[in-house]
């Protein structure tokens, strides 16, 4: 009888099923990982390891000499501290701004709410880069409606500070912001109607209730926002190139990274920069770019895997 | 409320006062349109229509008519076929990452040992793959040296050769063996670029009811006719999402944004700038209007 069952079709298939799902699964994962592996091997190797034929992940000498030198020239830790006040602000703006813009257009509805929805769906459409220079010289000369000049004689020039990103993140039109406000609105509307009817019953106002019902309801979609906001946030060259030239975040940072590098060695002790130790080090900066999302992610992803399945993106 | 009431305006209905409070939540976001979109969208056209000279007064601006637009086209070196690149690009990458994150959304939405390890990995390039780094990854030497010595020939092994063979073999026809085996090649890029995609189709799987798929099962249908009748049809709208999704997405990561760019910033000739950025655009709007039209025909909504 047992054996009859297991040599079946049946079994046969749902084994073979599993073995190829595993393979698939664990083929893609060390794709996925591969250059994170590869980056943390490097990082710990010297640079007598890079031409060894025998040294390929683990190297023979481990030394944190990579590491020191791309801290230094990356000013790690003060760009740490500006990056994360940065992405931190914008994020938290960004959230608020939006959720309250999305909570409006899913159920506070007024004339024209329609007409300013296609609106965020226009922004979400519209590549950044096209509105990129008359934003640019916009900043440049920043008046708001000339008020600012009447005020103090002339226009302020808000390029190298953190304003831009401050303004554009209050009006929830930052960084992918039509987005978050699509997401929160997918969300809200998925709220059952009941829940709002009850409160204003028990005296709520408008306001009340987003504030006490609303908010604390939507916590899978505010997971989803604020990581998604703050990761691209952190990894966005394009504003930030743009915008903040001369202040030192990590984009910026690892952007001019290459040239740093070699202006650095040259200098420095080695009189000749070697191709592949510079691209050492640049690998290296990038793996201390990207390990505190890594170590952020690691904290929330279970948590942001099951706020994406409930917050209705989907309904 | 009270607030307002003290300001002398009389008491709302509450269907009135949800209208009113509407508006002020959408505010922020209104002042922001308007400021930092739609002004500079319209300057932006303007200037694709005009000859801008920067002097001491600021910036001048002339209207030339369509020459910006012709410039690109025409005697630009580069803009033709960037633009050319970035699109094929694409058209390629776009039912490549679509398919394949749907296929992985079915794949991990099944019961199996390490689900949740593995659901985690895979979304990992939601954080990792996007900006400055995977400008740097392209210009990587180690990653080229590792490539050629070890990592890739393991993937590249199970991959091209024998699959193309096998393919050719079987009668498939040159032109798709080869987008097929281009894929496998790519395949770093595909599974890098598909995590938000993954995410979603994910979700939309999980709100298709398991009463579908019992009654489904008593009836005696496999577990693949249940993803051809079920699981394909329900998340039919949310293949139009991510197809959409993924050609926005594209946009952060092309040579024609450098290019742009470096038109304004570099030789500050705004106006050709901005009618590359035009001429992009209206490429981009053209490319979704008739995508979407083809994919939301074949879309089946259940309401």
């Amino acid at each position: 009888m047992i054996m009859a069952r297991l040599l079946s079709l049946e079994s046969w298939k749902r084994w073979l099923w599993s073995i190829v799902r595993l393979t698939l699964i664990a083929g893609l994962s060390f794709v996925i990982l591969y250059p994170i592996l590869q980056k943390i091997s490097t990082a710990i190797k010297s640079k007598t390891d890079l031409y060894s034929p025998i040294v390929i992940w683990i190297p023979q000498n481990y030394t944190l000499d990579n590491m020191k030198q791309a801290i230094a020239i990356m000013d790690y830790w003060q760009t740490l501290l500006n990056t994360l006040a940065l992405s931190s602000t914008t994020t938290l703006l960004t959230a608020a701004s939006c959720a309250l813009a999305g909570y409006a257009f899913a159920r506070l509805k007024f004339k024209g709410s329609k007409l300013l929805f296609g609106g965020v769906i226009l922004t979400i459409m519209v590549p950044p880069t096209t509105i990129l220079i008359p934003v640019y010289l916009n900043l440049k000369d920043f008046t708001l409606m000339g008020l600012i000049p009447l005020l103090t004689g002339k226009s302020v020039n808000l390029l190298n500070t953190y304003w831009p990103f401050i303004l554009t993140s209050i009006t929830a039109n930052s960084l992918r912001a039509g987005l978050y406000i699509f997401i929160f609105r997918q969300f809200f509307r998925g709220v059952p109607k009941e829940v709002e009817e009850a409160a204003y019953m028990d005296g709520a106002g408008v306001g009340q209730t987003f504030l006490r019902i609303m908010l604390p309801n939507a916590m899978p979609a505010i997971v989803t926002v604020l990581l998604f906001s703050f990761v691209w946030q952190w990894n966005d060259s394009f504003f930030t190139t743009t915008y903040l030239t001369s202040s030192k975040v990590m984009s910026t940072q690892l952007s001019s990274l290459p040239y740093n590098l070699a202006i650095f060695l040259q200098d420095g002790a080695s009189s000749k920069a070697d191709p592949f130790y510079l691209s050492m080090v640049q690998d290296t900066g990038i793996l201390l770019a990207i390990l505190p999302l890594i170590i952020l992610y690691l904290f929330v992803q279970r948590y942001f895997v099951e706020s994406i399945e409930r917050t209705g993106l989907v309904g | 409320m009270k607030l307002i009431m003290k300001l002398g305006l009389k008491q709302r209905t509450y269907a009135q006062q949800k209208a009113f409070l509407g508006f002020i939540f959408v505010l922020p976001w209104v002042l922001g349109f308007v400021f930092f979109f739609f002004i500079p969208l319209l300057s932006s056209l303007r200037y694709s229509f005009s000859s801008i000279t920067a002097n001491s007064e600021g910036l001048s601006i002339q209207f030339i008519g369509f020459s910006n637009f012709v410039e690109a086209l025409t005697i630009n070196t580069s803009f033709n076929r960037i633009l050319t690149e970035a699109i094929v690009d694409m058209v390629v990458n776009v039912p490549l990452i679509v398919i394949f994150s749907l296929f992985l959304a079915v794949l991990l939405n099944q019961k199996f040992f390490g689900r949740a390890i593995a659901r985690s990995i895979f979304f990992l390039p939601v954080i990792l793959a996007s900006g400055v780094i995977m400008t740097l990854e392209s210009t990587s030497l180690i990653q080229a040296v590792n490539d050629q010595n070890a990592g890739s020939s393991i993937i590249n092994a199970f991959g091209a050769y024998e699959l193309a063979g096998l393919m050719l073999d079987a009668g498939v026809h040159e032109d798709i063996v080869l987008y097929l085996t281009g894929a496998v090649d790519r395949i770093y890029q595909i599974v890098s670029q598909s995590g938000v995609q993954l995410l979603i189709f994910l979700a939309g799987i999980q709100t298709i009811s398991p009463q579908l798929y019992e009654a489904s099962k008593m009836e005696g249908a496999t577990g693949y006719e249940a993803f051809w009748k079920i699981t394909f049809p329900m998340v039919s709208p949310l293949i139009l999402v991510n197809m959409i999704y993924t050609i926005i997405d594209s946009f952060s990561r092309n040579n024609m944004t450098e290019l742009i760019r470096e038109t304004g910033f570099t030789t500050f000739n705004f106006g050709l700038s901005s009618a590359m950025a035009w001429l992009y655009f209206l490429a981009i709007m053209i490319i979704l209007l008739i995508s979407s039209y083809f994919v939301s025909k074949r879309v089946f909504y259940q309401d």
